[in-house]
Order: structure tokens, then C-alpha cells, then sequence
């Protein structure tokens, strides 16, 4: 469990965190999303102190890691697994060599050493690729060597820095699917930072939103991608999940639909539309699908659709009457 | 009065081999001690490994106050120096003096030129797997540099041959002496374009070895 309580950091004038409170819990997928400049490395880099915060606790484990001398520092570090968006392999190293390479810091023996540098390349599938220099591989390949590399040293606690935002849509899912079977097969924590939400739909199931070094939101990433409390929040949810139309989009539907406009949200919890159906027969309204969409969020539906609803008036008044809790647009 | 060349040619060997000599001595002398140096200009620098202003400020300040002066001057101002060191103001020995002592601040610029090259990333990741300062720099930062570096021990070697024929016209021996001696003094062309090829052909050796050895670490 990583503790962070009233974290400040300041580089000069500039506060990159400004009193940020969280807990992560062990054995899930952590993710923090912010805007460039959000604080969210500065925060992944105060998990092993590669940042030391200006004011603060962060604890590990319940062991408080900001008083830590460089020496006891370097010994916790070597239980942290760490990732990096431009994959940061040596280049003077072959694949194998950089997986190796935290456990030559372990002072293991060079049998050990190879034998589970191998097992690491195996479980990322690139066992074949340990003769190869990293300049010899894909950006997903090299992601790859990068995450064995994190690996090697069986850490419980992965840290991802922006690791897929330098690769492809494609390649991005890879890492991803990959991650999901960190925490799965291997039980390791991750955290990882984004400033892309279609990554923390898919495999977290907790997340936390930096705005301005200052935390605005934290929760279950279901409920907070379906009951977005803050505005940035709301802004980064809307990224990935269609939503009530707005602004441009609105005006271009209004153009083509002249009816009445419903949005209905569709989240798990819910009952996904069957008791809309029903009303809307009870009514004898007919409608069009105009907006919206549903997709997934860890595994579990979310989305919201936009009707333009057709009938006779009166139907019509008595059928917003008595469905609740959705939003009607004015006409 | 022309020369002799039965009598010159074993002398231009002879020659020839003291400028190897001297050469290849100050090469390594001042690549241990330049890297030795630009290994702690660059940690000591403002943000770096082992950070430390003064000891950075006073490496600076040398560097730049010993690499601005023309060698021959060097040679001469560092004289009384040379004959405490090596007993010696003239001859090869006392020539390889100021030869390491000029090539070591040079070769220390350029060990630190080329370590700032090295991306920070890649020095983060050392430090996130636990590795120390000392660790970091000789396991990370010069494997990382190596191909760089040669190349720049490369241009200090080149450097070296001229510094040598420059040490030679102060009695430092070596194709210099020679080309001084013989093809200056007694105003004879042949030996001029004799030792001047020798020279040619020495350097482009030594360019040659450093290129191939920098493609083999760069793998290019």
C-alpha cells in the first residue's frame, strides 16, 4: 500500500504537487491521468523517491520513505519494478544484458543472473530476441524488454510511466493486455500514469485525477468515469465515452432533428434501457438513435445514447411526466 | 647540401618509431587521467550525480585556462616543470610532459562533452533499478558514451601527432625533429615531402583504427 499525506512539491516557484493526499491499495491497477504538467511523474517519482517531495509523508508499506538516507533508498528501489515512456534501454546492452542488469545489482550469481533474466524475456515473449540489441526491435518489442527489465527482480509493485504514449493504438493494447497479466498471473501492483483515458478504461479499477498538482478526483474507475464530479474530470471522461451532445456537435443535431431529444445513460447498475423501451411503448412513442454510444469500462458497460422521440404532444408530456432521472434537452 | 639517403632513410625510421613512441605513451596517460577528470566534471555538474559546485568551478576554470594556449607556448612555459618531472628539458621524455599534461585537459572536455550526450533517461532508469553514483557512471554512462568517446580519443590522437612534430622542433625527437632538422634547416624539399608523408600516413592511421573501432561499439 502507497500512502501519499499532504505532498508538496515545489521545483523554484513552480508547485508541480500541491497537498495531495491518496492511498493506493495493493493488487490492483492504479491510474493517475492529468494534462502534461498535472504532477502526475512527479507523483509515480516520489513512489521511489526519485523526487523527494518538498512537505510531506509517503509511505510504503507503512514504512515512511521521505527521511530514507540515498543508501536505504537504493535497496527499496530494487523492489520497485519501473517503466518509462521512451523505454530507456541501454543501448550499449543487449536485450539480455538490460534485463540483467538489475539482477547483477542484486548480487546475484551469473547463473541466476542469466536463468531468470531468460524467464523474464520468456514471460514478455521475447526469449528469442535475448542475442539482439534493442536498436533491432520494434517500439513494442522494446516496451517489452523494458517491462522484463522491471520485472526481473520480481518486484510487487510496477510503476508505468506513460509507458504505451510512444507506441501505436495497436502496440498500446499489446502492453496493455500484457500489464493486466502482471497483476493477474504475477499479483503486482501497478501504477501507472496517463494522459490518455482510453488506458485507464481498460485496466484499472482505480483511478485518481491531477489537475493543476492538486488531486481532484479519486475513486473506483467505474464510478467515476460514469459520475464524473469534476469538471476535468468530466472533460477526460468525455475523450473516450460519448456523452449528452454539447456546443458544435448539439447545433449540427438540432439541425437535422427537430424533435424532442433524450439522453439516456447506460451504466451497469442500471437496467440498460429496458424499463425506457417499456415506457416509451406505454406511451406509443416511437424514436430514433441520433447520438451516443456504449463501450467498455473495466469490463462493464458504460455509455449514454441520444433519442429523438416521435408521438403526439400529450403523449409526449406525460411520458417525461413519469421518466426520471435522465436529461431531457430542451427543444 | 643534399641529403644522404642512404644514411636517412634509417634515421626516418628511427624517427618515425619515437613519434609512435610518444604518441601512443601520451594517448594513454591522457585518456586515464582526461577520463579520469571528465568523469568528475560531468558528475560534479550543477544537477548531475554527484553534484558539487566548487570542485566543478575549479575543474572548469583549469580546463579553460590550460586548453585556450597554443602548445608551442605551452611547451616553453611549462619547461622548468618538465625538467622537475622528468630531469629533463629536451628529448623525447621531456616532450611527452607537456604532451600529457595539454592532451589530458583536452581529452577531459571531450569525455565530458560526450556524457552529456548520453539521454538522462536511460541514467534515470540505473538510478530506479537501485544503482548507485559510482555504479551508474562506469556501467551505464561510459558503455553508453563508448562509441562517442573513441571517436574523440580518436581526434586527440590526431591532435597528438601534430603536437609531437611540434614537440620535435624543440628537440623532442620524432618525425618533426627530423622534418626541422633535415628538410627546414638545410632547405631540402625531399625530406620535406618525406617526412610530411610520414605524417600524413600516421594520422591516417590513426583515424582509421579509431573509426573502425567506433563502428564495431556502434554497430554501424
Amino acid at each position: 500500500m502507497i500512502e501519499f499525506a499532504e505532498v508538496t512539491k515545489e521545483y523554484g516557484d513552480f508547485r508541480a504537487l500541491d497537498r495531495v493526499s491518496l492511498t493506493v491499495p495493493d493488487g490492483g491497477i492504479f491510474g493517475v491521468i492529468g494534462h502534461s504538467g498535472a504532477g502526475k511523474s512527479t507523483l509515480l517519482r516520489l513512489v521511489n523517491q526519485l523526487e523527494r517531495p518538498t512537505s510531506g509523508s509517503v509511505r510504503l508499506n507503512g514504512v515512511e520513505l521521505t527521511g530514507l538516507s540515498e543508501r536505504r533508498l537504493r535497496a527499496h528501489r530494487r523492489e520497485i519494478g519501473m517503466v518509462f515512456q521512451q523505454f530507456n534501454l541501454f543501448k550499449s546492452r543487449t536485450v539480455l544484458g538490460n534485463v540483467a542488469y538489475p539482477l547483477k545489482l542484486a548480487g546475484l550469481s551469473r547463473a541466476t543472473v542469466r536463468q531468470r533474466a531468460l524467464e523474464a524475456l520468456e514471460f514478455v515473449g521475447l526469449a528469442e530476441y535475448a542475442t539482439r540489441h534493442p536498436e533491432q526491435l520494434s517500439g513494442g518489442q522494446r516496451q517489452r524488454v523494458g517491462i522484463a527489465r522491471a520485472l526481473a527482480t520480481s518486484p510487487k509493485l510496477l510503476l508505468s510511466d506513460e509507458a504505451t504514449s510512444a507506441l501505436d493504438p495497436e502496440t498500446t493494447l499489446e502492453v496493455l493486455d500484457l500489464f493486466r497479466r502482471i497483476n493477474a498471473e504475477l499479483g503486482v501492483t501497478i501504477v501507472l500514469i496517463t494522459h490518455e483515458m482510453d488506458v485507464l478504461r481498460r485496466i484499472c479499477d482505480r483511478v485518481a485525477v491531477l489537475d493543476g498538482g492538486r488531486l481532484v478526483e479519486t475513486g473506483e474507475a467505474y464510478q467515476v468515469f460514469a459520475r464524473p464530479q469534476h469538471p476535468t474530470t468530466a472533460s477526460f471522461v468525455h475523450s473516450v465515452l460519448p456523452d449528452r451532445p454539447a456546443g458544435a456537435a448539439l447545433e449540427r443535431l438540432r439541425g437535422r432533428h427537430t424533435g424532442r431529444l433524450l439522453t439516456v445513460p447506460f451504466t451497469h447498475d442500471g437496467d440498460l434501457g429496458r424499463g425506457l423501451s417499456r415506457l416509451l411503448r406505454e406511451h406509443r412513442l416511437d424514436f430514433a438513435l441520433v447520438h451516443g454510444g456504449i463501450s467498455e469500462v473495466g469490463q462493464l458497460p458504460l455509455g449514454s445514447i441520444t433519442l429523438e422521440l416521435h408521438g403526439e404532444e400529450r403523449d409526449l408530456t406525460a411520458f417525461l411526466a413519469v421518466w426520471e432521472g435522465t436529461e431531457v434537452m430542451a427543444a | 647540401m643534399k641529403v644522404d639517403w642512404n644514411v636517412f632513410w634509417p634515421k626516418l625510421a628511427d624517427a618515425t618509431g619515437q613519434t609512435v613512441y610518444m604518441v601512443l605513451v601520451t594517448l594513454l596517460l591522457s585518456s586515464a587521467l582526461g577520463l579520469v577528470l571528465g568523469l568528475l566534471l560531468y558528475a560534479t555538474r550543477k544537477g548531475n550525480l554527484l553534484q558539487n559546485r566548487a570542485v566543478f568551478s575549479l575543474l572548469n576554470l583549469l580546463i579553460n585556462l590550460v586548453r585556450p594556449v597554443p602548445f608551442i607556448i605551452a611547451i616553453v612555459a611549462m619547461a622548468p616543470l618538465t625538467r622537475a618531472v622528468t630531469g629533463s628539458m629536451i628529448g623525447t621524455e621531456a616532450a611527452i610532459f607537456p604532451m600529457v599534461v595539454v592532451a589530458t585537459f583536452g581529452v577531459a572536455r571531450i569525455v565530458e562533452n560526450n556524457l552529456v550526450a548520453v539521454e538522462p533517461g536511460v541514467i534515470e532508469a540505473a538510478r530506479a533499478m537501485g544503482a548507485g553514483p559510482v555504479r551508474i557512471i562506469l556501467t551505464v554512462l561510459v558503455p553508453e558514451a563508448l562509441g562517442p568517446l573513441i571517436l574523440g580519443l580518436t581526434f586527440i590522437l590526431v591532435a597528438l601527432i601534430d603536437f609531437s612534430a611540434v614537440a620535435g622542433t624543440v628537440g623532442g625527437g620524432g618525425v618533426g625533429n627530423l622534418a626541422m632538422t633535415y628538410g627546414y634547416l638545410r632547405f631540402d624539399t625531399s625530406v620535406m615531402v618525406v617526412t610530411v608523408a610520414v605524417l600524413i600516413g600516421l594520422v591516417q592511421i590513426a583515424q582509421l583504427t579509431g573509426n573502425l573501432l567506433a563502428r564495431k561499439v556502434l554497430r554501424r
